[in-house]
């Protein structure tokens, strides 16, 4: 297994950013998931976000919202999340669950994070988890030998910097834009600023995400980030392709050029 | 029919808004009812609401607020309202003395002009010129329209696409008012949507926008919030059963969807420990189909919409879609002051079928000559079963939270009129 901890260690070393793709449970198909995860992986993602498809995802825009829409129709539940994250996990990459907080609450957060830990998988990023309620879900996963990772944003204030980064393990999430995910032609001016002032309250790697979605923005984010994170654009990828193997094509190509991005 | 005078009565008061201090029951520090509410939102979202938060605690207490809000309800929304007394449809509820808080007399046409007064002015407060709203039934969509309409501020409204639907009147009055209505066609395209769709518009907008919300859901502060500007409601009508009755009520009875119009009544009472409260939610087609919408008597504790609460979700955490015949009760959580409520067993709540709303509401037009909304005629219909249990010497205090103008096409399906 590897953790977070030997993959930006690695980056490091190798002076350049982690790059970090997301992709949903259960899309295109259950198994077509593991399938494109694992072309992303291919492709030169050292880090795998797996979604945790929800029926409300109040932060997500219209790519994701569609992606989710299609593995919750195709019957996707907690178990083929773990089963996802198994599959992804055995090709090397530091695999994570990305959740909203109500399916761990419902399903039992020590449960989780023991089932988690159990299918290879890292840690969690919880964006509706906020550090006053994050409690339970820290001790649960400090049991677990797994990573939490919270969202900073540009509208938080230094306290609230302070306060997130604290509750994180493995990394902090910067959201580089105030809004929903989603590829943008630019990224956010907001992003730099708000990754200079996160490293002022943490010694862990900070990595951007929200509106990334090209080689060119990733060689800029890299510039400044430990991480690079890239969702909307994988998945649009897969949405355009007219079958399951020009997706993975798609996905591939997607995917050397963001690693070419963040080597740059 | 007997009638009471709208009662004179004095400048709304800080403690006639927040009840603070007298009850001891607004929510800790980090928004929390016992266990129930809190934030679960994105980061990004929490200095806005820190902000709303603190704002509305300077214009809680600020005179100057109190009298521009007092004098908007008196003066706009038509406040006081009246009670009235309905002996001719109490006969059907074992004699018991029905009397009902008309809300459905207020400007717009339900209770939700309220809050949204309240809340208009706070938008002034926090500098910000453009607010956003989701919306069932529409009436809230209606009456943030008609504030911002009032005070100048650009208005979009979230509203599911099958709701649109239902509520076509509402979304022309909506129109008219100069709101743009936004159809949310995600999900089960109706108020859970709704809400969801906003929440994107807002962390978007934030700088900007007010998230107008529209019931006492939502993170911290938004439960806290809206109750206060809905509290008027039971403030009010605890002063006028004192006058017309010399006596509190024994029960009262409200309709549950978010929550609002129920925790309006409810709030003023929750100290005095005689009168019983009593919040009927949407049974749909009946508890057995799965169609419903209620969340207090067959939901569990979850997380929906930033606060923690009761849920319809299965047992991964996947909400659950509501059914009701009323849009305004078709959602499948529940402001977390209810959810404190029923579990400390201060309040009790009941489910009433579509079919048994839908008898009240014609009950009350014949007997009575009011037309109600169907989200009222589910306390109409709770009151009328209560009546039969209580018995000839009950009083039973009702929120009419709304007029069923609205509600007309639905009525001419269901009835065939």
């Amino acid at each position: 297994m590897t953790t977070l901890q030997t993959v930006f260690a690695k980056a490091k070393a190798d002076e350049r950013a982690a790059l970090v793709g997301y992709l949903p449970a259960g899309f295109p198909t259950k198994d077509g998931a593991i399938a494109a995860a694992t072309a992303m992986v291919e492709a030169g993602c050292d880090v795998i976000e797996i979604g945790l498809p929800y029926s409300d995802p109040l932060m997500d825009g219209p790519t994701i919202q569609d992606a989710v829409h299609r593995a919750l129709t195709n019957g996707t539940r907690i178990a083929d999340v773990l089963r996802t994250v198994e599959g992804v996990a055995k090709t090397g990459a530091a695999t994570l669950v990305m959740t909203y907080w109500n399916p761990i609450d419902r399903y039992g957060a020590e449960r989780f994070a023991r089932d988690l830990a159990d299918a290879g998988g890292v840690g969690t990023i919880t964006p509706d988890l906020t550090p006053e309620e994050s409690g339970p879900w820290r001790q649960a996963s400090a049991d677990a030998g797994i990573d939490t990772v919270f969202l900073v944003a540009p509208s938080s204030t230094e306290e609230r910097i302070q306060a997130v980064a604290d509750c994180c393990t493995g990394f902090v999430y910067a959201a580089s834009l105030m809004g929903v995910t989603g590829a943008r032609d630019s990224v956010s001016s907001a992003a730099q600023g708000l990754v200079e002032r996160t490293r002022a309250h943490t010694d862990l790697p900070v990595c951007v995400g929200l509106g990334v979605g090209n080689g060119r923005q990733a060689a800029e984010v890299a510039g400044y980030a430990d991480g690079v994170i890239v969702g909307s654009a994988f998945i649009r990828r897969i949405l355009d392709a007219p079958d399951e193997a020009s997706g993975l094509a798609a996905v591939r190509e997607l995917g050397a050029e963001l690693a070419a991005g963040v080597r740059a | 029919m007997r009638q009471v005078t709208p009662t004179e009565g004095t400048l709304l008061t800080a403690a006639d808004l927040a009840g603070n201090g007298v009850h001891g029951d607004d929510p800790d520090v980090h928004g929390k009812f016992g266990i129930f509410g809190g934030r679960y939102v994105p980061e990004a979202l929490i200095p806005a609401l820190d902000e709303v938060a603190a704002e509305y605690d300077r214009a809680r207490n600020d005179v100057a607020f109190l009298r521009e809000f007092d004098h908007l309800l008196r003066t706009y929304a038509g406040r006081p309202t009246t009670l009235t007394e309905v002996p001719r449809f109490a006969e059907q509820a074992g004699g018991a003395r029905i009397i009902l808080k008309r809300e459905d007399l207020t400007h717009t046409g339900a209770h939700k002009i309220n809050n949204v007064l309240g809340q208009a002015l706070l938008t002034k407060r926090l500098g910000k010129k453009r607010v956003i709203a989701e919306t069932g039934a529409g009436q809230h969509g209606v009456a943030t329209a008609t504030a911002a309409a009032l005070m100048g501020l650009e208005c979009v409204i979230y509203m599911g696409a099958v709701d649109c639907e239902r509520q076509a009147l509402n979304v022309a009055r909506m129109k008219l008012l100069g709101a743009t209505v936004v159809p949310v066609h995600n999900g089960s395209k109706t108020l859970k949507d709704a809400i969801n769709e906003a929440f994107r518009d807002w962390v978007t907008n934030v700088d900007s926008t007010h998230y107008l919300f529209g019931t006492i859901a939502g993170p911290h502060p938004f439960p806290e919030i809206v109750r206060d500007f809905a509290r008027i409601i039971g403030v009010e009508a605890r002063r006028q059963m004192l006058e017309l009755t010399g006596a509190l009520p024994d029960a009262v009875c409200a309709a549950v969807g978010g929550g609002s119009n129920a925790i309006g009544i409810f709030h003023a009472f929750i100290g005095d420990q005689n009168v019983a409260l009593h919040g009927y939610e949407a049974g749909g087609r009946g508890l057995e189909t799965g169609e419903h919408a209620l969340t207090l008597t067959a939901g569990s504790v979850g997380v929906l919409h930033g606060s923690r609460t009761y849920v319809l979700q299965d047992e991964e955490g996947q909400t659950i879609e509501s059914h009701s015949i009323s849009a305004g009760l078709d959602y499948p959580g529940v402001g977390p002051e209810h959810a404190w409520l029923k579990d400390s067993g201060r309040a009790t709540y009941h489910g009433i079928t579509d079919a048994e709303a839908m008898e009240a509401f014609a009950l009350l037009a014949r007997t009575e000559g009011i037309i109600p909304a169907i989200e009222s005629s589910h306390a109409l219909a709770g009151a009328l079963k209560l009546g039969r249990e209580l018995g000839p010497e009950a009083t039973i205090l009702v929120n009419l939270s709304g007029r069923g103008d609205k509600d007309m096409g639905t009525a001419m399906k269901y009835f065939n009129l």
